[in-house]
C-alpha cells in the first residue's frame, strides 16, 4: 500500500534551553525548560498540548509517562521515544500521524539530558546489552572506539583524508560561531584541526563530540492551527525511518538511508538537487561523509571528491549543520537528535540571523542513533519546506 | 615485533603500590558462556541448533531463525582485522592507567564481526588474524586478535601481559616442593624465567632426595613451611608475603581408602589438615598482601594455583577420604576465587586425574607424570586458563561428569 502524503502539517516554535557543559540539575528539569519555552514561545497554555513526545537517556528511573505526572501535563497521545540519534526524525514522523489522524491536535516533542561530571561513563557501561558484553570491556573509549574503527575503514576505503573530515569540522565551527546556543565559541582553523591530540587514532580532539547538558523542543500541529495561533512554521513534505539496515554488511559503510531514500524523495515530490540545506547527525564527521553519500547528494565512496569541491558554511555551496552541528555546538544526549530539525525550522522560518541559508525554501534533516553494538542502528530523515 | 620484556627496577619502598583497578566486569548471563569456555582456554561462540547460524554478540534466540535451541560450540578462530584503532583516551579507570590501548573490529571467517584487543604483532588493518577467548583481570572472557604464526616474544606484548599469569620476573611459591611434582613445578617455573621460587618443604631437618639438585637453580630458595602448622605459615608470610606473585599450593597428603576400610578419624582428618585447612591456612595468610598487589607494575601480583584432584568433583571410593578434601578444597578455592577476583589475582584449580606417584601405585594407568602436570600448570598461566583439566583421565572423567554426574556417580560406586 502507498504511504499516505503528509497533508497540511506544521512544525514550529523550535526552542532551544542554553546548553552547559556540566549540570547539577535532572534530565526532568531540562525538560520542564523545553515545555516551558515551547508554551511561552507560542503563547499556548499547558492544557493545549495534548500529544507529547519525550526522548532521553537520562530520565531514568522514568519515562515519558512518568513524567506527564512531573510536568503536570494530561495529554491524550504520549510516546517515549529513546532512540538516540534519530529520535527528532523519528518523534516528528509519529507526531506528523497523530495529528493527521486527529489523535492530537497540538504535539509537543522534547528532547533533553543532564551531564553530572559522571554521566557519560555511566551510559556509556550500561548503554545496551551487546555494548556492556561485547564493546565496553575493550578498553571503554565509547563511541570514540567506535568511530575510530569506521572511519579507519573509510580512510582506507574510500581515500578520505584527515584534511577532508577536518574541512567539515572547521566549516562547521564557522556556522556555531554565529548561533548564541552553541558551547564552542572560538573559532578553529584547519590547522588547529591537524594539531589536535589524538583520541581513538585517527579521531583527534575536533572529531569527537562533547557531552553536555541540554534539551531542545518543537511542535507538530495542522497548518490550519499553526496559522491561528500565529507561530511562524514549516511544511513536512516527507519522512523514512529504518532500524538495522544490512545486519549482514561486516563493517557499517552505510545505514537505512541508502535503502529508503528513493521513498523520501518520492513522498516529498523532490530531488537531491532541490535541497538548499543540509542538518546531518554529526556526532563525528565520518557519519556525515555516509549520510552525504546514502541520502544521495555522491555515489558512495565520494564524499571525499565531494567535500573538496564545496564549501560548507551557512554560505556556501552546500550549506550544512547551519548552527555548527553537534560538533560545535555540543551533544546534550537525545537532544543531539533534535538539534537538526529545530535548526531547520529556524532557517525555513527565516530565524537563523546571521547564519540564515540564503532563500531557504527545502531543508534536509537527518538522524542516525544509537551504537548498539559495533554500528549505528537507527536512521531517519526528513525534508521539510519552507511555509 | 615485540621488545623482550626487561626485568623491572627493583622497587622504590617509598613510592605508593598502585591499588588494583578491574577492566569493566559486568555481563548478562548468556554472556557468560564465552567465559566459561574461556575458563578452559577454548575459543567458543554462540551456535544455532536448528540452522547453524554461528553468532555474536551472545544473544537469547538465533538473529536468523529466531529459535532457542543455542549452544557454546568451538569455531574456527581465524578472521581478518577490518579495521583498528589506538585508544587515548578511556572513560574507564583500569584502561586510563594503561593507554595507548589497541583494539579493532574483525570479521571471523565463521560469519560475524568482533570487537577486539589487539596483540602488538597485529599489522594494521588489512591482516589476518586468530582470534582467542582470554579471561581478562575482571574475571571475564574477553577477545583478543593476535598474530596468525607465533612472533618472537609474543607472550611479553603489554596488552596480552594483561590477560595472562605469565612467570617471566614474576616471584612463586611452591609449597611442599619435595614431592616429585613440587620439583617438577620449580624447575618449570625456573625454565620459564620466574625471578625468585620459593620452595617451601615441610621438615626442614630431613634432606629429600633432589634437594641439592634444587639448591642448585640460581633462582630457588628452600625454604621452611609446614601448611599444617599456622605459625609457620604467619612467619613465611611475614617474611616474604609482600613478594609473591604467584602462589602455587602443591601441598597434598593422600592416602587410599574410603570409609570401611578403615577405623577412627585420624587420617581422614591429617587429609583435611592438609589438603583443606592448609589452603585456608595460606589464603588467610598470603591473600592480603596478594589482593593488595594485583596491579603491582610489570611483576604484579597474579595467580593462585591449587592442585586439587579430578575427584573433587565425583568421589571416588576407592580414595574416598582423599575425594572428600579435595571436594571441601574445590569449594574453598571457589571462595578464595571470589575474594581474589576484586584484585585482579586470578585462582586458577588443577584437576589432575591420578598422579603417577606411590599413593596411585594401584591404580591403572594412564597417570599423570608430574613433569606432564607441571607443563599443564605453566601451560595454564601463560595461557590465561583458570581451570585445568590435565590428562586423559581428567579429561574422560570431565566429560562422563558434564553429560551426566548421576551417572558418573553411578559408574563409580560399581
Amino acid at each position: 500500500m502507498a504511504r499516505q502524503p503528509y497533508s497540511d502539517i506544521a512544525v514550529a516554535v523550535p526552542v532551544t534551553v542554553p546548553y552547559v557543559r556540566y549540570s547539577v540539575r535532572s534530565a526532568h528539569w531540562w525538560l520542564a525548560r523545553a515545555l516551558d519555552g515551547l508554551l511561552k514561545q507560542s503563547k499556548l497554555k499547558k492544557s493545549d498540548i495534548d500529544g507529547l513526545t519525550i526522548s532521553s537517556f537520562t530520565l531514568a528511573p522514568d519515562t515519558a509517562i512518568g513524567l506527564t505526572q512531573h510536568l503536570g501535563v494530561s495529554p491524550r497521545w504520549l510516546d517515549h521515544i529513546p532512540l538516540g540519534g534519530a529520535s527528532g526524525v523519528v518523534a516528528l514522523r509519529r507526531a506528523a500521524r497523530a495529528v493527521q489522524a486527529g489523535d492530537a491536535d497540538i504535539v509537543a516533542c522534547l528532547a533533553g539530558d543532564t551531564n553530572h561530571v559522571d554521566t557519560f561513563r555511566l551510559t556509556l557501561a550500561n548503554f545496551s546489552q551487546f555494548a556492556r558484553d561485547a564493546v565496553y570491556p575493550y578498553g571503554a573509549g565509547g563511541p570514540n572506539a567506535s568511530f575510530a574503527v569506521l572511519t579507519a575503514y573509510y580512510m582506507r576505503e574510500h581515500g578520505a583524508r584527515r584534511e577532508d573530515f577536518g574541512k567539515l569540522c572547521v566549516a562547521q565551527r564557522a556556522n556555531a560561531l554565529k548561533f548564541e546556543h552553541a558551547l564552542f565559541k572560538k573559532p578553529l582553523s584547519l590547522d588547529d584541526y591537524l594539531a589536535a591530540r589524538p583520541i581513538a587514532e585517527p579521531l583527534h580532539l575536533f572529531d569527537c563530540v562533547m557531552p553536555c547538558a541540554g534539551a531542545d523542543a518543537f511542535l507538530v500541529l495542522s497548518k490550519q492551527r499553526a496559522r491561528e495561533l500565529g507561530v511562524p512554521h514549516c511544511s513536512l513534505l516527507g519522512t523514512i525511518e529504518r532500524h538495522n539496515a544490512y545486519p549482514s554488511d561486516p563493517i557499517q559503510m552505510r545505514a537505512g538511508w541508502a535503502l529508503d531514500r528513493d521513498e523520501l524523495y518520492r513522498q516529498a515530490g523532490a530531488a537531491p538537487a532541490d535541497v538548499d540545506f543540509v542538518q546531518t547527525y554529526d556526532d563525528y564527521p565520518v557519519i556525515s561523509f555516509m549520510q552525504i553519500e546514502d541520502l544521495g547528494f555522491c555515489g558512495k565512496g565520494e564524499a571525499p571528491q565531494f567535500v573538496r569541491s564545496n564549501t560548507f558554511t551557512h554560505d556556501g555551496s552546500f550549506p550544512l549543520n547551519t548552527s555548527g552541528g553537534q560538533l560545535s555546538v555540543g551533544q546534550a544526549g537525545a537532544a543531539g537528535g533534535f538539534l537538526g530539525t529545530v535548526e531547520a525550522v529556524r532557517q525555513l522560518t527565516g530565524a537563523s540571523g546571521a547564519r540564515q541559508v540564503k532563500d531557504a525554501a527545502l531543508g534536509l534533516v537527518s538522524g542516525f542513533g544509537m551504537i548498539n553494538f559495533d554500528r549505528g542502528l537507527g536512521s531517519g530523515a526528513a525534508l521539510l519546506s519552507r511555509g | 615485533m615485540v621488545e623482550p620484556l626487561q626485568k623491572p627496577k627493583r622497587k622504590n619502598p617509598v613510592l605508593r603500590t598502585r591499588l588494583p583497578t578491574l577492566p569493566p566486569g559486568s555481563r548478562s548471563r548468556v554472556a557468560l558462556g564465552l567465559t566459561a569456555a574461556a575458563a578452559q582456554g577454548r575459543f567458543e561462540l554462540q551456535q544455532c541448533a536448528d540452522c547453524a547460524k554461528v553468532q555474536y554478540p551472545p544473544r537469547e534466540a538465533c538473529e536468523n531463525c529466531l529459535s532457542v535451541r543455542l549452544s557454546w560450540k568451538r569455531q574456527n578462530d581465524a578472521g581478518e582485522l577490518l579495521a583498528d584503532t589506538t585508544l587515548h583516551h578511556s572513560n574507564d579507570l583500569f584502561f586510563r592507567e594503561r593507554l595507548p590501548w589497541r583494539l579493532g573490529l574483525v570479521r571471523l571467517d565463521c560469519g560475524p564481526s568482533v570487537v577486539a584487543h589487539l596483540h602488538a604483532d597485529v599489522r594494521r588493518a588489512p591482516a589476518r588474524v586468530r582470534v582467542a577467548a582470554r579471561l581478562d583481570r575482571a574475571g571475564q572472557a574477553v577477545l583478543v586478535a593476535l598474530p596468525l604464526e607465533e612472533t618472537p616474544n609474543m607472550a611479553d606484548d603489554r596488552q596480552l601481559r594483561e590477560f595472562t599469569c605469565d612467570p617471566k620476573f614474576r616471584k612463586v611459591l611452591i609449597t611442599d616442593a619435595k614431592t616429585a611434582l613440587g620439583q617438577a613445578l620449580v624447575k618449570s617455573f625456573a625454565e620459564a624465567k620466574a625471578e625468585i621460587i620459593w620452595a617451601g618443604y615441610a621438615e626442614p631437618w630431613k634432606k629429600f632426595p633432589g634437594f641439592d639438585e634444587l639448591r642448585k637453580i640460581p633462582q630457588v630458595t628452600l625454604l621452611p613451611l609446614d601448611v599444617t602448622d599456622s605459625k609457620s605459615v604467619r612467619e613465611v608470610a611475614a617474611e616474604i608475603g609482600g613478594k609473591v606473585d604467584i602462589l602455587v599450593n602443591n601441598a597434598e597428603l593422600h592416602r587410599a581408602y574410603g570409609i570401611a576400610n578403615r577405623s577412627g578419624v585420624e587420617t581422614a582428618r591429617a587429609e583435611m589438615d592438609v589438603n583443606y585447612f592448609g589452603l585456608l591456612r595460606l589464603a588467610q595468610e598470603f591473600g592480603p598482601a596478594m589482593r593488595s598487589r594485583g596491579a603491582d607494575g610489570l611483576a604484579s601480583a597474579v595467580a593462585w594455583v591449587n592442585v586439587l584432584s579430578i575427584y573433587a568433583l565425583a568421589n571416588f571410593p576407592p580414595h574416598g577420604t582423599f575425594s572428600a578434601s579435595k571436594a571441601a578444597a574445590h569449594s574453598l578455592a571457589q571462595c578464595l576465587r571470589a575474594e581474589m577476583r576484586p584484585a585482579g589475582v586470578r585462582v586458577v584449580n588443577v584437576f589432575p586425574g591420578p598422579i603417577d606417584d606411590e599413593w596411585n601405585q594401584l591404580l591403572l594407568p594412564p597417570k599423570v607424570a608430574p613433569q606432564a602436570l607441571a607443563r599443564a600448570v605453566l601451560g595454564a598461566l601463560s595461557e590465561g586458563i583458570e581451570d585445568v583439566y590435565p590428562g586423559d583421565v581428567a579429561q574422560e572423567w570431565l566429560a562422563r561428569w558434564r553429560d551426566n554426574p548421576k551417572a558418573l556417580e553411578r559408574e563409580l560406586s560399581t
